[in-house]
Order: C-alpha cells, then structure tokens, then sequence
C-alpha cells in the first residue's frame, strides 16, 4: 500500500486511469449516442453485435484497425501525422485536473481552471492543422470554418468563467467543488444571490461548450461533407478514428467542467455520501443533454451560428460579468 | 431592435418545447418491428405475384387458357398454352409462364380473367441470387403446393 | 448576412469554379445533376442536368392500350400515384363521357388525399435531414406506416398504387378501412401539433428558411410553376378550385397561401395543407354514399378521335395528363404535364447569388420528385 500513494506511483496510475477512463468513454459514447439516438426516434440503435449491441465499438474499432492508413502524396507528413496526436491529448490532458472525488484527482493544481482552457485551445489548433496538411482545398475552408467557430465561442466561455471566478475567488477545481458544499441548492447554478443571472451562465457555457466540441447544432464543419468535403476527409481509418475519439473525450471534458463548475462536482445533492459516484452521475446527465440536443435539432447554417455568438452570447455574458460584478461591490465588500 | 431582442428569449424556449417533445418520445415504445425475428400479418389484398387457383370440386386449375390474361398484360410477362381434353368443353391449362422481373403488379391479369383462375399471393420472401428463379412456371409451382398440406 | 457577388463587377471566369451537385446525393433528392458555378462561396450559375431516369413513359403511351398503360401512371411520381392515376383515368372518361359512381368518386378524393399527406411527410422528412435534423424522419415515417397499411388493406400496395380504373374503382373499400380512416385523422392532428412543436417553431429552422430562396409569383407565372411553390409565393391557386374535378366542389376546405415566397413559405403550405387534407378525408368519410364502385364502361375501349386533357392537384403542383386519340384501342399520344418539371426550370434563376448551403435549402422546399421531372 505505501509504494502507491508514493507521488510518482500515484500520478502515474491516475494518468493510466484517465487514459483509461478517456478510451471506453470515447468508445462506449460513440454507442450511447447511437442507442440514444435510437431511443428519440423510438426505433432500438445497434442491437446485433453483442447481446443488445454492446459489443458494437469493439466491432467498429476492428473495422478502423483493419484499414489501411493512407497518407495522401502531397500532404504535409508530419503535420498530417501530427495533427490527430495533437486533438486527442489536449483532452486528456485537462482531465487530469478535473476533481473526480475528493482525492481522486490526478494533479490538483490551483490555476487548475487556467490550466484547462489555455490547453483546450490546443485542440483547435490540431484541427486547423489537419485540414492545412491535407493539401484539399474544401478540407482547408472547413477547417478555417472551424476555427472562426471556435475562436469565437470560446469568448463568451470565457467571460462567462469569468463570472464565476469572480463569485468562487478561485481557479482551484477542488476548492471550487468544496465551495458547494451542502445541499443542492449550494451549487453554484443555484447561487442566484450572487448573480441572478447564474442559470442564463450555465447555458451560454453549455451552448459553448456544444460549439467547441462541433456538436449539433453547431456541426457544420463535420456535416458540410454532405457536400463539400470535411476537414477529415483525407484521413482514413484510426486516423479518422482518432478525431472522432477526441471529438467524445472533448465533450466528456467540457461536461466534467460544466459539472464541477455549476453543479457541484462531486458533492451530492442532500449532504450526505459525496463522492465519485455523484460526479459520475451528473457527468452522464450532461452528457445525455448533449446527445439529446443534437438528436433534436437541425443544423444552424454558418453565419447563423457566427451571429449567435457575437451578436447574443457576447453582450450577455458581458452584461452578466457587469452584473455580477456590480452585485459583487454592492452586498460583498 | 426590440423584435430582436425579444426573439432571443422566444427563440430559445422554442428550443426547449421542441427538447420536450423528443424526452416525451424517448420514453415511448421502440416502434420498429425486429424482422425478421418477428413478423407483421399480410393483408388480405396484398399483392404477390399472382398464382393459379384449383377449383375446390376436381381439385384441377379454373384457368381455360384463354389467353386473356396474356393479351391484357402491359409488360408482356405471361405465356399460357393449354390443350382440350377429351369431353371437355374448354381447354386446360398445359404450360403458365410468368416473367416476374417485369410484372409490374397491376392487376390487370386479375381483373381481365372471366373465370377467376389466378389471385394474388401473399410471397414476398422472393430473395434470390439469379434471374431464372424468377421465371415462375405457375402451374409447376400449383404441383408442388399441393403436395404440402 | 453577407452581400452576394457585386454585380457591378463581373466575375472573371477564370475566378470562378464549377462544383457538380449529383447525380448521386447523400441527400435524398434523387438524381439530379445540378452544375454549379461558383464564385467563392456564391453561386453564380446553377444548371440542373436532367435525364438521369428518363423512363420513356410517354413513348410506352403509344405502345399500350388505354388500360395497359394505368400501371404507369403511378410510377411517374410514385410519392403521389393516386393523384396521377386519378388523371388517367379522368382523361379517359371525359373522353367517353363515362359516369363514375358518387361512392367511387369519393374513395378517389380520400385515397387522393390520404396520398398526399403521405407525400408530404416525404418531403417534411426529407427537407430535414437536408438541414442536419435526422429525427424527424423517423416520426414521419411512423406515422406514415399507418397510412401505408391503411392504403395496403385496400389498394393492395404500399406505394406504386394502380388503384383507380375507367369508370371507378379495382375494388370497394371495406369498413376497416373507413375506421382506420378515422382513427387515422383523429391521431394525425396531435402528431401535426407535435411537429409544429418540434420543427415549425423552431427558432434554428426558423433563420434556416426565413428569407431564403425568395421565389416572386412573377417568376413562378414565367415558369409555369404550380403547387407549394406557387402558393407560398402568394398566389392561391389549386387545380381543385380553378378546374374543379371530381367531388371537390361539395368539399369544404381553404388553400393554404403565404405571400413571403421564402423557403419558410413553402414549408409552412405543405404543413397547412396536410391539415386541409385532413379535413377533406373527414368530410369525405362522413358524406360516403352507399352504392356501386364501378360504372359502365364499354367494353372495348377507343376513344373518339381528338385531344383530351385532365388536371388534377397532385402533391407537387398541377399534373396534366393531354392524350391525342386517332380512333385506335391505343393513343397516339400521352402527354404528361408535370409539376417538378416546371418548378425545377425556376431554380436556375431563384438560386443565383446565394450561398450554397442556401442554395440546397431551396432545392429542398421546391418539393422535386426527379422521376416525376424525367418521366
């Protein structure tokens, strides 16, 4: 027992477990969402690989093994190869601060939230990259598509973060999921006392977090290949399988945050018996409301989406910054 | 400017209704029927190709190779030959050709037929790897229902 | 939104690209080539390219009898077969002068109608999946499985219908029928609330479509175009008013216009139509009279020498079948007037200067069926 929780073993064995924790969630999501889709549209989702089709990714991560990886002449070889290296650990590299439980978190910084975000934007820099190496010219203006989505979602996400930390005082994860201790109605979703406008925050860091991720409605750069190719088209098999991991281990961590951030992380909801289970649960709460979201809706068209974000979430997330600031001076200081 | 600030809160409950009305349907039955590992009933009227009928008394084909049938077709699918037996007054049915890659399932066959000798059937697992089992050879296949009970 | 290419200042064509649409889609349009040049992200020219299935339907109109070409009229535009079936045998029996039992004329109107909203859910399912939402199609699609069986009990088919015959019907409709009608209308006007609640309202579809596609009735009158297009473009005409066939004079029901002419226009006519059909089936049901379903038709079928034609108002637009009769027991000319024909000729024009994904937005809410368009 003592050679584990030495500091070396111990970090290691959690980044094992994340590494872990990131595949099945990747490839077992990949199935959830399938099922789930099924499930809104009353018909049963993959059922024959395994008894009700529980077997269905190990069957199509064989069929993505088993293709040949083709790297296009032409293309940039090592960017090619790069970029889907480049989208996957990003992921799994932000989860290694996210508070599991009390103790189970891998590194518990205190610019943990900083941390987060400065390596999220990795991710969308790897898939700027892999359109740029792929030397076709629809792949590059998906992939630039990509990025303006990204680029500006990720400033309402961050002033509205910004919000937050103003109320919680600090970028420590753990702290921050101790801060909302007690019952429910302790979770900073519901501290409408410090800014009345805390529920209108957790959607725009929702509806951000869906635009990150290229999640419907906000998949243009994914579905445009109905048309004009993606920004992975020349990528075949584990190459393509990669994105598509990196795309689930993304939304996994988007939903740990927006858990740890709003709902109290691994506190439950009455007081009694915190822990990983309750984070796990309202993890994959999230995580059906992004399934459920996309299940649901069309697709927003480009500028649309462009509009939304500079031209709603924007001034809203700056008037709640102003809001929470101003209430912040007026009853706290 | 107030039309569209106004429709910001509009618009996003819009989107909560319509999440409404997929949670509602997500805890509804699966509508889809597992076929083949169940079955749905066919109906009466369906339409398979069509088959020869017996007369219930002689137990022998109605059709009296008339030839009606061959002439009504639009697709030019059938082929019916028949000879006369001995004291009879009409002919019988020898030879029922019918080219099922071009039946387009009209009926006109049907409807034509002045003594009801051929109906639809109700076969519809039809699959198969070669263009000749579709060539039915009807009366043939009246033979070889009549041996199953 | 973006401005469209400055008209001022001409593209170059060696600024522009061409970009082929089809003939194979992962939308479900059908086969449609469509060439588009464009510049940048704007469509300067789009040419759609035809006769990917070009059947020759008109050509098999000489070579049948009169009776022997009924199967093909419910292939032309398999999603409304009835309606097409239903101008055939019109022709004919204007020609002949044929009477057709009230009770007959009357299935015809209800089959016709439960064929349109049919149709219509195609195309609702359809157009979605063009815009990303994959769900509902599959709600579409249930409740079209009960139109199906109810069709199926009685025509014998579930889509190519060859139903109607000269002077009335193949065969009567049974009592199951008429209450699987009713149950039919009853469920439909809650899943029709649904669907308003899931899509219609939807404030993602609603900027999709609003503004998209403007189609003037100056351009449809060019065009000729009829049906959904012309309707949401302000103009209320329907076949089933302006020559009125059948027993749709003793029917109440509205024509469904919108004046915008944006995509949100068409869409919003096929929603209200399918609840106008609702309401013809019902009235329908109620007014059913008792009676034969076939009339006297002799037996030979030639059709006095001259020209005949019958329109109807098929799911599409105005579907107009013209025969030329020279006394023979064949024609020795069908000509089939079809909407998608006409609506599609429009596009050409409508779509310069927009975006792509607009572009294929419009097509969408044209409502083409392209083997109704090749024949």
């Amino acid at each position: 027992m003592s050679i584990l929780t030495t500091e070396p073993v111990r970090l290691l064995l959690s980044l094992v477990c994340i590494m872990a924790f990131v595949g099945l969630n990747a490839a077992y999501l990949v199935l959830a969402e399938r099922k789930g889709a099924g499930r809104f549209q009353r018909r049963p989702g993959p059922n024959e690989a395994g008894y009700g089709g529980w077997l269905q990714p190990v069957a199509d991560v064989a069929k993505l093994l088993s293709k040949q990886l083709i790297v296009p002449p032409g293309t940039d070889s090592l960017l090619f190869r790069l970029a889907p290296l480049m989208v996957l650990s990003p992921a799994m590299m932000c989860l290694a601060v996210v508070p599991f439980s009390e103790t189970l978190v891998a590194r518990n910084i205190n610019v943990g939230l900083l941390m987060v975000f400065s390596f999220g934007s990795i991710g969308v820099m790897a898939i700027m990259l892999s359109g740029w190496a792929s030397r076709n010219k629809f792949a590059i203006i998906s992939a630039a598509r990509v990025v303006s989505q990204n680029v500006a979602y990720e400033i309402p996400m961050l002033l509205v973060v910004i919000t937050l930390l103003m109320m919680t005082g600090t970028m420590d994860l753990n702290q921050i999921v101790r801060q909302q201790a007690g019952g429910f109605w302790h979770w900073n979703f519901f501290k409408v006392g410090a800014n009345p406008l805390m529920p209108v925050t957790f959607v725009i860091f929702f509806i951000c977090m869906l635009a990150e991720t290229n999640r419907a409605p906000f998949d243009m750069a994914e579905a445009e290949s109905e048309l004009v190719a993606g920004a992975f088209t020349e990528y075949a098999g584990m190459g393509f399988g990669v994105f598509f991991m990196a795309e689930y281990a993304n939304i996994v961590l988007g939903c740990s945050l927006a858990t740890v951030l709003f709902f109290g992380g691994w506190q439950s909801p009455f007081g009694l018996w915190p822990g990983l289970l309750w984070f796990l649960l309202k993890l994959y709460a999230l995580i059906f409301t992004v399934i459920w979201v996309r299940w649901t809706f069309p697709r927003t068209q480009f500028y649309g989406l462009l509009n939304l974000s500079w031209k709603i979430l924007i001034p809203i997330s700056l008037f709640t910054l102003l809001l929470s600031s101003a209430m912040l001076k007026i009853f706290h200081s | 400017m107030k039309a569209s600030i106004l429709e910001v809160p509009r618009g996003f409950w819009s989107l909560l209704v319509g999440m409404r009305v997929t949670l509602t349907q997500f805890f509804k039955p699966v509508v889809t029927v597992p076929y083949p590992r169940k079955t749905l009933p066919i109906p009466a009227r369906y339409r398979g190709h069509i088959e020869l009928t017996v007369d219930p008394a002689t137990g022998r084909p109605l059709c009296t190779a008339c030839k009606l049938c061959e002439r009504a077709c639009p697709s030019d699918c059938i082929l019916v030959d028949g000879v006369k037996l001995e004291g009879e007054k009409k002919k019988s049915v020898t030879e029922y050709k019918l080219d099922f890659t071009k039946c387009s399932l009209c009926g006109a066959c049907v409807e034509v037929c002045p003594c009801d000798a051929i109906r639809f059937s109700k076969d519809y697992n039809l699959a198969s790897t070669s263009k000749a089992d579709y060539n039915f050879d009807l009366v043939e296949r009246l033979k070889a229902g009549r041996k199953q009970p | 939104m973006t401005a469209p290419p400055d008209i001022a200042r001409p593209t170059k064509p060696q600024e522009t690209f061409v970009l082929n649409v089809g003939p194979q889609h992962p939308a479900a349009h059908g086969v449609l080539r469509i060439k588009m040049t464009m510049d940048g992200e704007f469509v300067t020219r789009a040419e759609p390219i035809l006769g990917y299935i070009h059947r020759m339907h008109e050509k098999m109109g000489e070579n049948r009898t009169w009776a022997q070409f009924l199967p093909n009229t419910g292939r032309i535009d398999y999603l409304s077969a009835l309606h097409y079936n239903h101008a055939f045998v019109g022709v004919v029996e204007r020609a002949l002068r044929i009477e057709v039992p009230p009770r007959a004329e009357f299935i015809r109107v209800i089959t016709s109608e439960l064929n349109r909203i049919s149709s219509h859910l195609v195309w609702w399912s359809a157009f979605l999946i063009d815009l990303g939402g994959m769900t509902p199609l599959l709600y579409a699609f249930d409740d079209r499985e009960k139109l199906l069986d109810l069709l199926e009990g009685v025509t014998g088919s579930r889509l190519t219908y060859c139903y109607f015959r000269f002077g009335g019907l193949c065969n009567d409709i049974d009592d199951s029928f008429i209450a699987g009608a009713r149950a039919f209308v009853a469920q439909m006007r809650p899943r029709l609330k649904l669907y308003r609640d899931l899509v219609t309202d939807n404030i993602i579809l609603r900027k999709r479509l609003e503004g998209i596609g403007p189609i003037s009735a100056e351009m449809c009158r060019k065009y000729g175009a009829t049906g959904p297009v012309l309707r949401g473009s302000g103009v209320a005409y329907d076949v089933r008013r302006a020559e009125p066939y059948s027993v749709y004079p003793e029917l109440a029901f509205e024509i469904p216009t919108y004046p915008a002419g944006d995509s949100m226009a068409r869409y919003l006519v096929h929603m209200a139509e399918m609840e106008q059909s609702l309401r013809i089936i019902a009235q329908a049901l109620d007014k059913l009279p008792a009676g034969p379903v076939m009339g006297k038709v002799p037996r030979v079928l030639r059709l006095p020498p001259g020209d005949y034609c019958f329109a109807v108002e098929a799911a599409r637009g105005r579907f107009m079948v013209r025969v030329v009769s020279d006394n023979k027991d064949i024609p020795y000319r069908v000509k089939l007037r079809t909407p998608s024909f006409s609506n599609l000729s429009l596009y050409e024009e409508a779509s310069r200067g927009m975006i792509l994904p607009d572009v294929l937005a419009l097509l969408g809410s044209l409502d083409l069926v392209i083997p109704d368009i090749d024949r």
